[in-house]
C-alpha cells in the first residue's frame, strides 16, 4: 500500500489565438485544433515506493506545484498517467473551506468529509484533533475569532488526524509558530516511521536531507536529476546560481559520492585541505584537535570582490558550520588576473565521531547566489576519531565542566527550611 | 455509475454542506431560523392581502377570494426555485473555482449541494403555502400529490440546463451575463402573473413552446382549481429535461479536468 508511479507524464495548457477560436472549436465540427499547447510539465516519470520519503525541488515555476495536482488529481494530465494506490492526504491548501461564521469543531468536521472521512470517524478522532492542535477553548468558538496561526494548527490537525498510506507536503506553506512546526514535522516523520509514502516539495534542504531517502530535481518542467537527496541538494544549489557561461558538473568521487562543481570560472581552487598543527595533511582527525583549513586559489580574470566561503557538513550533508570572509571581516578587492590566494582557517575540531565534508565556494558578496566562481562539494572528505576524549554522542563537542552536589534527604529539608526563613 | 459512487461515498459531506449553507445565513443573525419563516410568510402575506383585499383581483372565470392569490403563489413560488437555482447552477463552478483548483473531490457534488439546497429553501416555503391554502380553505385534496412528480421533472430539467451553462460558462464568461438577461423575457413570457389566456391567440401558440410554460400552468391547475393536470402536455418538456441532462452530463464529463485550468 501507498505507492506512486508516475509515467511520461505531462501537463500543456492550451492556448488560444483569441477568444472566439475556442468558441469555434467546439462549434464548427471539422474546423481543426485552432489552439497551441504550452507545455509546463514534460516527460516525467518517477516511482515511489511504499514505505519511502522523496523530495521534490525545483526553482519557481519548474512545475512542482503542477506535479503534486496531477499526483493529488485536482488537475489531469495532459500525456501520462498517475498511478497511485492507498489513501492520500495532502498538506497542499491547509484551510480550505473553512467557513469564518462556524466554529472550529463544525468546520474540523466539514474538512474532515471533505478529505473523504465519514462523520462516525471523525468523531472519534475529535479528541486527537483537539489536543494535537492545542487550541484549547476556542474550538467551540467561530472560526473567524482564530488567528491564522490557529486556524493552520486546526487545519493541520485535521488533515493529518488519521495516518494516511500516502503523505503529500508542500512544506511551502509554514504551520503556525516555530514549536508547532517542529511538533508537525514530527508527526510526518512519525508517519513516515509507521509506514507512510511521504512525498515534499521543500526548498528547505535540512529537511530534505533530514526526511527524505531520495530527492528529484525539476527544472523547467522537466525532471533534471533524480537520486540521492545530497547530491540533488548540491545540484540544486549550483543551479540556483548558475548564470550564463557557468557550468554545473558533476562527478563520482572515490567514495562513490556525487561531487558537485559548478561556476564562472572567474576564479578557481587550486589545493584544498586540512592540516594538523604540524602543518601536515590529515584525513583522520581525533576530537578536539586543533585543525586548519588550507585552501588555494587562482585569480583568473581581474575581479573586483573575492569572497572565499566553507561549510563543514556531517555525513548526511547537514551544515554543521560554514562561514565566508565577508562575514569575517577579510574579502579581498581589486584584484589582478594571475593572483594567487592562500587562505587558512584554523580551528579546534570540536566535533563528534563520524565522517564529514567540506564544501568551498569563491564568490561575491554574502551568498554565491549572486555571482559563483567557483563552487565545490566534498572538496575534503575527513573523519573524526575519538582517541581520548570520553564517550558522547552527537556531531558537536561541547566539553562541560560539571558540578555536582549531593545532599542527603533530612539535609536537603533543612536547607529547605532555612531558604524558608 | 463511477461518478455516482463517487458522490455516495461523499453523501455525508454533501449532506453536511447542505446543512452548513442552511445555517450559515443565519449564524449571526439573533432569531437565526425564524427568518426563514418570516421571510416567505411575508410575501405570501403581501400577495394575499393586496390582491385578494385591497386590489380585489379576481381570475377570470372562478369566483373565489384567493383564486388569484393563490395563481400568483403557485406560479412565483416554483419559478423563484427554477431561477435561484438555475442561477447558482451556472456560477457554481466559477463560485468554487478555489476549492476545485486545490482539493480533489467528486466535483459533482457541488451541482448536488446547490439543488438540494434550493429543494430545502423551497420546501420551507411551500409548507408555509400549504398551511395557508389548508386555513382558508382551499386545499385541493389528493391533486396536491400530484405536485411531486411536478416538481421532479422541474428539477430534472433545471438540473439539466444548470449544468450545461455551468459548464459552458466557465468558458465562455458571456454565457451567465447573457442567461440573467434571458431570464427576464423567460419570466414575462411564462404565465407565472398572468393567466395565458389573456394572450391573444398567435402568442398562446408561441408561449406554448416554452417547456416552463406546462410545468407552471400545471402548479396553477393543481393549486387553484383543484384539477389533475393534464399529463400529456408535460411530455415535450420531460423530453427536453432528459435531453438536458444528458447534454451537460456529457459536456461535465468531457471537460472537467480542463474546467479547472481555465478557472
Amino acid at each position: 500500500m501507498g505507492s506512486i508511479v508516475v509515467s511520461g507524464l505531462g501537463k500543456a495548457y492550451k492556448q488560444y489565438a483569441n477568444r472566439w477560436s475556442r468558441l469555434a472549436e467546439w462549434l464548427i465540427p471539422g474546423s481543426g485544433i485552432r489552439h497551441t499547447l504550452k507545455w509546463v510539465l514534460q516527460d516525467i516519470s518517477f516511482e515511489v515506493r511504499p514505505g519511502e520519503a522523496v523530495g521534490i525541488v525545483g526553482i519557481n515555476g519548474a512545475g512542482k506545484s503542477t506535479l503534486l495536482k496531477m499526483i493529488t488529481g485536482t488537475t489531469q494530465p495532459t500525456s501520462g498517467s498517475v498511478n497511485i494506490t492507498g489513501r492520500v492526504a495532502a498538506l497542499l491548501e491547509l484551510g480550505m473551506g473553512f467557513h469564518p461564521d462556524f466554529t472550529g469543531r463544525q468546520n474540523a468536521i466539514m474538512a474532515g468529509q471533505l478529505l473523504g472521512l465519514s462523520a462516525a470517524e471523525i468523531e472519534q478522532l475529535m479528541p486527537e484533533i483537539e489536543a494535537f492542535a492545542e487550541i484549547g477553548e476556542y474550538i467551540d468558538q467561530p472560526v473567524r475569532v482564530y488567528s491564522s496561526g490557529m486556524q493552520m494548527r486546526l487545519a493541520f490537525s485535521v488533515a493529518t488526524a488519521k495516518r494516511p498510506d500516502i503523505l503529500i507536503v508542500d512544506e511551502a506553506l509554514s504551520v503556525g509558530d516555530a514549536y508547532f512546526q517542529h511538533k508537525s514535522f514530527d508527526r510526518i516523520r512519525e508517519f513516515g516511521r509507521q509506514g507512510t509514502t511521504l512525498l515534499i516539495v521543500s526548498h528547505d534542504k535540512g529537511s530534505i536531507q533530514g526526511i527524505c531517502d531520495r530527492a528529484i530535481l525539476l527544472d523547467a518542467g522537466r525532471l533534471s536529476m533524480e537520486g540521492e537527496p545530497e547530491a540533488v541538494m548540491n545540484y540544486y544549489n549550483a543551479l540556483l546560481a548558475e548564470r550564463e557561461n557557468q557550468t554545473v558538473n558533476q562527478y563520482l568521487t572515490d567514495a562513490g559520492k556525487v561531487q558537485t562543481v559548478s561556476g564562472s570560472g572567474e576564479a578557481s581552487f587550486s589545493d584544498i585541505a586540512i592540516l594538523n598543527d604540524q602543518g601536515e595533511r590529515v584525513e583522520a582527525i581525533s576530537v578536539g584537535q586543533p585543525v586548519t583549513l588550507y585552501v588555494e586559489a587562482e585569480v583568473k580574470q581581474a575581479l573586483s570582490e573575492l569572497v572565499l566561503g566553507y561549510v563543514i557538513k556531517d555525513r548526511l550533508g547537514q551544515p554543521i558550520y560554514g562561514t565566508n570572509t565577508h562575514h569575517l571581516g577579510n574579502k579581498l578587492i581589486q584584484l589582478k588576473a594571475g593572483a594567487q590566494i592562500k587562505y587558512r582557517f584554523s580551528f579546534p575540531a570540536n566535533l563528534g565521531v563520524g565522517s564529514y565534508s567540506v564544501s568551498v565556494a569563491l564568490h561575491t558578496a554574502d551568498t554565491h547566489i549572486a555571482k559563483n566562481f567557483e563552487w565545490r562539494d566534498l572538496a575534503v572528505v575527513f573523519n573524526m576519531v575519538n582517541v581520548d576524549k570520553g564517550n558522547f554522542v552527537g556531531v558537536a563537542w561541547l566539553p562541560p565542566v560539571m558540578e555536582c552536589s549531593l545532599l542527603e534527604a533530612s539535609q536537603a529539608k533543612n536547607d529547605r527550611a532555612e531558604f524558608v526563613k | 455509475m463511477r461518478m455516482f459512487l463517487a458522490l455516495w461515498a461523499y453523501r455525508g459531506f454533501i449532506f453536511e454542506s447542505v446543512k452548513r449553507e442552511f445555517q450559515s445565513q443565519y449564524t449571526n443573525a439573533l432569531l437565526g431560523a425564524v427568518w426563514t419563516i418570516i421571510r416567505p410568510l411575508s410575501m405570501i402575506v403581501v400577495y394575499t392581502v393586496i390582491f385578494s383585499q385591497i386590489m380585489q383581483a379576481k381570475l377570470p372565470g372562478i369566483d373565489s377570494k384567493f383564486a388569484y392569490s393563490i395563481y400568483l403563489c403557485a406560479g412565483v413560488l416554483t419559478w423563484g426555485l427554477f431561477t435561484e437555482t438555475l442561477s447558482r447552477l451556472q456560477n457554481i463552478f466559477l463560485e468554487q473555482a478555489n476549492v476545485l483548483k486545490k482539493i480533489s473531490f467528486p466535483r459533482f457534488s457541488l451541482p448536488v449541494i446547490v439543488v438540494a439546497n434550493a429543494l430545502v429553501n423551497f420546501l420551507i416555503i411551500f409548507s408555509l403555502f400549504t398551511i395557508f391554502l389548508i386555513f382558508s380553505g382551499s386545499f385541493p385534496g389528493m391533486v396536491y400529490f400530484a405536485l411531486i412528480p411536478i416538481l421532479f421533472i422541474q428539477t430534472l430539467f433545471t438540473v439539466g440546463l444548470g449544468v450545461t451553462l455551468g459548464v459552458l460558462n466557465v468558458f465562455f464568461r458571456d454565457v451567465g451575463q447573457f442567461f440573467t438577461v434571458v431570464l427576464q423575457f423567460w419570466f414575462w413570457l411564462t404565465p407565472v402573473v398572468y393567466p395565458i389566456t389573456i394572450l391573444p391567440q398567435s402568442m398562446q401558440t408561441a408561449v406554448h413552446y416554452n417547456p416552463m410554460t406546462a410545468l407552471i400552468t400545471a402548479y396553477q391547475q393543481i393549486l387553484v382549481t383543484g384539477q389533475w393536470p393534464n399529463w400529456s402536455s408535460l411530455w415535450p418538456v420531460s423530453a427536453i429535461a432528459v435531453l438536458f441532462c444528458l447534454i451537460g452530463l456529457r459536456l461535465f464529463r468531457q471537460h472537467a479536468g480542463e474546467m479547472v485550468d481555465e478557472l
